[in-house]
């Protein structure tokens, strides 16, 4: 199927920022699903609230445009009812893991067959410019005036101490990256994790006074390399993409079908 | 054909009728009096093949029976006080959205933790307005438990027709009591089943677009019709709109398609109302005491009646209002502050007749209770 069949054109000009990284997730997520060849309704996105979130109002699969930090929920109810769908569920870094932290490490932990991709600008970026768990030590937003003293979140690390079994991160720069990653991500069965570097040149950008979108991009490509590189064991500070988990483990909708056998014949 | 009968708690009445219903979703998470509505179901639900989930909190459960509604399932999740509170935020999104679901609420003391496992009718308000913005709402009552069986069958009828969550107030004292229970046969009971749209793939299909009685077909997420779901005020194709003219229209659509037919959603019993002098207005266990109190007083000759109400919102305004025209006096018996007796006092001609007789003390009505205000209306003193 072409790429743009799977767009609601009518809706663009989308409505992120120029020079926004959430287009680029977009682009990356639909060229993995073309790869697959998937037609659209065998695909449910479902999102909470925040810039991330609106990019089910584009893409014409079953779409689901929930409330903040709540997402997975959602998606969960969907995915048990029907488990022969594919839940694709596109979160910002506040909505899956401060509001929605809870409902992120116990679908994680369920091991329930949906792909969770975070989409981490480490800011808010639709109520202004707030700083996310996400945002780390000194950064400055509307919120932290005298910078950030609060630690951030590591993604990667959270998801597996949850017990996600795919868990991989990646950067707007390294697009065809975000595209293979994607594409494993939803042939994985069970929880996908995918982080997404995604640059938000309007408030972290402008706030920390860290360039503009091309510099953003360019920081990507500068500070984070494939995971095991000599580059990191030469440079520890460097950040590493690519997958760190990919592991066959039982799925959640799977053993609840065996639950169902167990209690019909009155085990 | 030889009768199903059971004696049960009113949780296992209630788990009982979701599943005749044809509940085949239910998510879930432990919270006292309704846990055993949970445990029941995390039983039985798997021997029929159908889900059950128990979630990490309140919100998640009622955010995952929503998504499994959308699937085209008859869905359910229960709670109690602070679980009610928690959910809200998506009881809303279920209203806006227009998404079928039935919520029950088992009562009990609050604000907070409150009195876990006292009886209490503390939430007629919050299952109002509890959620943010105008919105109506449509919540249903029982006061034994083969009225339990029946109305929990109700609310999952009227969430179909009205694409509504619709809440299921029960009580911790009907909820923790065991009566007897008889359960009908199948096809007994007349059950709603989900509309479907018969509009054709690759046909422009509207999912929020009311036919001409007001109904909205549905078609279940993953088959041919490929619509967007939102909590934004959105066009008839489910899209984000903040248009003036589409914004107005959903709201009033919203308002209207449950407030319009107040009398067509009032359930409600009544006793003795022809002729009494003292009309007792209850609902729930309350409505227990009330009844004990008119059925020994009719047999001493006193004109008492009662008016139990299944229905609470939308407020049956014109029924009470009829009901209550011919008494001296009114008195609404309820275990809270007078929360219905704020809406009897509207709806009644005559405010000033109508008296709260209650208790907030966790402790269960009794009829002497409700004697004791009698005696003070009728100036014989306690």
């Amino acid at each position: 199927m072409a790429l743009k069949a799977y767009l609601r054109e009518r809706f663009f000009p989308h409505l992120w920022c120029p020079g926004c990284g959430h287009g680029m997730v977009l682009n990356g997520l639909l060229r993995a699903i073309e790869k697959m060849g998937f037609s659209r309704n065998e695909i449910v996105m479902v999102s909470g609230i925040g810039c991330s979130s609106r990019i089910t109002g584009y893409v014409d699969f079953h779409t689901l445009h929930t409330i903040h930090g709540r997402a997975l929920a959602f998606a969960t109810g969907v995915k048990m009812a029907r488990p022969e769908l594919n839940l694709i569920v596109p979160m910002g870094d506040g909505d899956a893991l401060a509001i929605g932290g809870n409902h992120f490490i116990h679908a994680a932990r369920r091991n329930i067959d949906i792909t969770a991709i975070v989409m981490n600008n480490r800011i808010y970026g639709m109520t202004g410019g707030q700083f996310s768990p996400l945002s780390g030590e000194n950064v400055r937003a509307t919120t932290a005036p005298y910078l950030t003293i609060d630690p951030g979140f590591d993604v990667v690390e959270l998801s597996k101490a949850a017990g996600a079994t795919f868990v991989a991160r990646t950067t707007t720069y390294h697009i065809k990256q975000m595209t293979d990653i994607i594409q494993q991500a939803i042939l994985h069965e069970g929880f996908s994790v995918v982080e997404i570097f995604s640059q938000c040149p309007t408030y972290f950008g402008r706030k920390n006074k860290v360039g503009d979108a091309v510099d953003m991009i360019a920081y990507y490509k500068q500070n984070t390399t494939p995971i095991g590189s000599k580059a990191k064991k030469e440079n520890p500070n460097l950040i590493e993409r690519g997958i760190f988990v990919q592991q066959d483990k039982p799925e959640y909708c799977n053993q609840y079908e065996q639950l169902v056998q167990k209690a019909m014949e009155g085990r | 054909m030889s009768e199903n009968i059971k004696f049960v708690q009113g949780n296992e009445a209630c788990a009982e009728a979701a599943v005749y219903a044809g509940l085949s979703f239910y998510a879930g998470y432990p919270i006292t009096p309704s846990s055993e509505i949970t445990e029941y179901l995390a039983s039985r639900l798997p021997q029929i093949g159908a889900k059950f989930m128990q979630m990490e909190d309140e919100i998640s459960s009622l955010c995952a029976i929503i998504g499994a509604s959308l699937t085209g399932c008859k869905v359910m999740t229960a709670t109690s006080g602070p679980g009610f509170s928690l959910m809200q935020e998506a009881l809303g999104y279920a209203i806006m959205a227009e998404i079928p679901c039935v919520i029950v609420n088992v009562q009990r003391g609050g604000p907070s933790t409150g009195l876990p496992t006292h009886g209490s009718q503390g939430d007629v308000n919050q299952a109002r307005w509890g959620t943010h913005g105008d919105h109506a709402i449509i919540a249903l009552t029982a006061s034994n438990h083969q009225d339990i069986f029946a109305l929990t069958v109700e609310a999952f009828n009227l969430a179909e027709i009205y694409r509504t969550p619709v809440i299921l107030l029960l009580d911790e004292v009907v909820a923790h009591m065991r009566e007897r229970l008889v359960i009908p046969q199948p096809g007994e009971v007349p059950l709603v089943e989900r509309l479907k749209t018969s509009v054709k793939e690759g046909v422009d299909y509207h999912p929020y677009l009311p036919r001409e009685d007001g109904r909205l077909p549905m078609s279940d997420f993953g088959g041919v019709h490929r619509f967007n779901v939102t909590g934004l005020f959105h066009d008839m194709w489910g899209f984000p709109s903040s248009e003036p003219r589409a914004v107005h229209g959903l709201l009033r659509h919203l308002v209207d398609k449950i407030d319009n037919r107040v009398n067509q959603l009032a359930r409600y019993k009544e006793y003795y109302i022809e002729d009494a002098k003292h009309l007792l207005v209850s609902y729930g266990s309350s409505a227990r005491s009330a009844r004990h109190i008119v059925e020994k007083r009719r047999s001493r000759g006193e004109r008492l009646g009662l008016l139990e109400l299944q229905t609470l919102w939308p407020f049956p305004h014109e029924i009470v209002r009829e009901k209550c025209a011919a008494a001296q006096s009114v008195i609404v018996v309820e275990q809270n502050m007078g929360q219905v007796l704020q809406s009897v006092k509207l709806a009644v001609d005559e405010p000033d007749k109508v008296f709260l007789a209650n208790r907030i003390d966790g402790v269960f009505i009794m009829p002497s209770d409700i004697l004791n205000i009698l005696r003070l209306i009728q100036g014989k003193g306690v």
